[in-house]
């Protein structure tokens, strides 16, 4: 792990997000798939807490120096003033930070199923197993086709892919989870690893557990520091020998999961997603406390 | 004119610089070494030791607010024995002073803390967190009530071999009656102080932003509170070091911190932004000391010039 103050060499829109690509060789030359870096926000009141990007793409030597490469969705005021960072401007970085995909030793076939901008993470580990000569192919679902990131580089690193979209603008019309199933069988899954948000993940590990598939997650779940100091951005996980679950760190301990061991109702039962609100009105609140 | 930047609080505690890392914000002592020089840190308070482990808060437990955060760990912790084998050699290793932050509902598990730390070389002082609920009188926060403070805070001191800090509440509504009768029974000095309770809304699906519901409020939307907290105890219990905590960022806030009356800044939401802010921090306040011709931050506690009638003034 280093603190860098790192030049942002360019910045490019790519449909719905932007892309980053900064200078920084320390922390290229450490970084594993799956992990990320803690970027610190301008002064002023807006923003206080760094923000957590997964990276993208690391390029451990360049012709010059290492990069590494995200992909900012801009939906809150943090990421909108990520997104409209020019080149040339230097941003204060902490990384690799969290435990990054482990590859299967023997099995060969990895199936790689995001939804929105949370593929970032898996298309450089998809490169990753290609370069360790596994069968990769994917499955990305989005809301839209701009949502989609980067489908012809998706294309480039897998043997298949299956797009969905929820509104049918690319791909099939449909979720992520519609897709998996049919997937799975054609190419004869045998890893699953997934990204996106906390309800999607929960469905593929249903989807895992049926099957008899091992997987690997990422969770995103907010952070304080993302170094391990403040204990703010734990997930319920069950302890390999069965006797209970600890509350980990997704920043230290994770941000990488096996899906069997995480306690879906304890961590998602408080928290169901209600967006939008449903056409007979606004949901019942559970009474607190209850 | 020989300047230090060491802080003398008494009964053989000694801090490098004025600037202590606070409670919860130091990680389990394995995270910070790589991200700051820990011998340039005045101190570590570790996370809140429970007598039994504790699993914490539900997710999630921190959300963003303008000038702070919302957040409630629910003193996620291993047990004190776990804390006491694993943890705190880690965090005394770097060679900052462990102080070590206990925190329970109950008399007797109070006495049973300082038991299990009492034998340990490695702690430096204790901090007692009383912003917890009190169990057996069924309060809401224990350190909100002048007779309980006073009691437990003596258990605690009696038995302690270190000194023994109170972390009272800033927002208490008998602020200075708290810090006296925590001194009364034996503190050797206050930790001012505990969060205010907060509540975050997430509009997007009607629910709070924490698995808890409630939890405290911290970053730089504290400062204001903390530094007229810190003047009225500072003038109502002159004789005890006060350490203050909530919404130091810069050395300037520091600075405002020991004018008002502080002999030391506790730094928490600032370190998970940046590491290295204590390092920093004391820099600050060096060199506003360099300025002002003082030869040790002791020199600037409580210098605050505070006219003598305010009555005019009053609304």
């Amino acid at each position: 792990m280093r603190r860098v103050r790192a030049e942002v060499l360019s910045t490019r829109r790519i449909g719905a997000y932007h892309q980053l690509t900064v200078v920084a060789p320390d922390i290229a030359e450490r970084a594993r798939p799956g992990q990320f870096v803690a970027v610190k926000m301008p002064e002023g009141r807006d923003f206080l807490l760094r923000r957590h990007l997964a990276i993208h793409d690391a390029s451990p030597r360049g012709g010059w120096a290492g990069t590494l490469e995200f992909v900012i969705d801009p939906s809150g005021p943090g990421s909108r003033w990520l997104s409209a960072v020019r080149a040339h401007a230097f941003l204060d970085l902490i990384g690799p930070l969290g435990k990054g995909f482990a590859h299967p030793r023997r099995l060969s076939n990895c199936l790689l199923v995001a939804e929105g901008h949370a593929a970032a993470t898996l298309y450089y580990l998809a490169q990753d197993l290609v370069a360790a000569g596994k069968r990769v192919d994917m499955v990305i679902g989005a809301a839209t086709m701009e949502r989609v990131l980067k489908p012809i580089e998706a294309k480039r690193l897998s043997q298949t892919v299956a797009i969905v979209t929820a509104d049918g603008t690319l791909g099939d019309r449909g979720e992520v989870l519609d897709a998996l199933p049919n997937a799975a069988d054609a190419v004869n899954a045998q890893v699953v690893y997934a990204a996106g948000p906390a309800p999607t993940l929960e469905r593929v590990a249903a989807f895992c557990r049926e099957r008899s598939l091992p997987g690997q997650i990422v969770i995103e779940e907010p952070m304080g520091c993302g170094f391990g100091l403040c204990h703010a951005c734990v997930v319920p996980i069950a302890r390999r020998d069965g006797s209970g679950y600890d509350n980990l760190r997704t920043c230290v301990d994770g941000p990488v999961f096996d899906p069997a061991r995480v306690l879906w109702d304890r961590w998602l039962g408080e928290r169901p997603t209600m967006l939008p609100t449903p056409p007979e009105g606004l949901p019942v609140v559970r009474p607190w406390p209850a | 004119m020989k300047r230090t930047i060491t802080v003398d609080l008494g009964a053989g505690l000694v801090l490098p610089t004025p600037v202590i890392v606070a409670a919860g914000c130091a990680g389990t002592g394995r995270e910070l070494s790589g991200l700051v020089e820990l011998k340039r840190i005045g101190g570590l308070v570790s996370r809140s030791v429970t007598l039994e482990p504790r699993k914490g808060s539900p997710p999630p437990r921190i959300a963003e607010t303008p000038s702070g955060t919302v957040w409630s760990t629910g003193l996620q912790n291993p047990g004190v024995a776990a804390f006491v084998d694993d943890e705190l050699p880690r965090l005394a290793k770097g060679g900052a002073p462990v102080l070590v932050s206990i925190a329970a509902g109950s008399l007797e598990e109070h006495v049973r803390l300082v038991g299990a730390l009492q034998t340990r070389p490695e702690v430096a002082a204790i901090e007692i967190n009383l912003s917890g609920p009190d169990d057996e009188l069924h309060r809401e926060i224990l350190g909100e009530h002048v007779d309980r403070t006073g009691e437990v805070v003596g258990a605690v001191a009696r038995m302690s071999l270190v000194p023994v800090f109170a972390k009272i509440p800033i927002v208490a509504s008998h602020l200075v009656e708290l810090a006296r009768a925590a001194v009364r029974a034996g503190a050797r000095g206050l930790t001012i102080g505990g969060p205010p309770q907060a509540l975050g809304v997430r509009t997007a699906d009607l629910r709070p932003a924490l698995g808890g519901v409630t939890g405290w409020l911290s970053g730089p939307a504290l400062k204001p509170l903390t530094l007229r907290a810190v003047l009225e105890v500072a003038r109502g219990v002159p004789d005890a070091p006060i350490l203050a905590v909530g919404g130091v960022r810069t050395g300037e806030d520091a600075v405002e911190m020991l004018l008002a009356g502080a002999s030391a800044v506790q730094v928490g939401t600032a370190v998970l932004v940046d590491p290295a802010a204590p390092v920093e921090i004391a820099r600050g306040i060096a060199a506003f000391l360099r300025a002002k011709g003082a030869s040790s931050p002791a020199e600037i506690t409580g210098r605050l010039r505070v006219p003598a009638s305010t009555d005019e003034a009053a609304p």
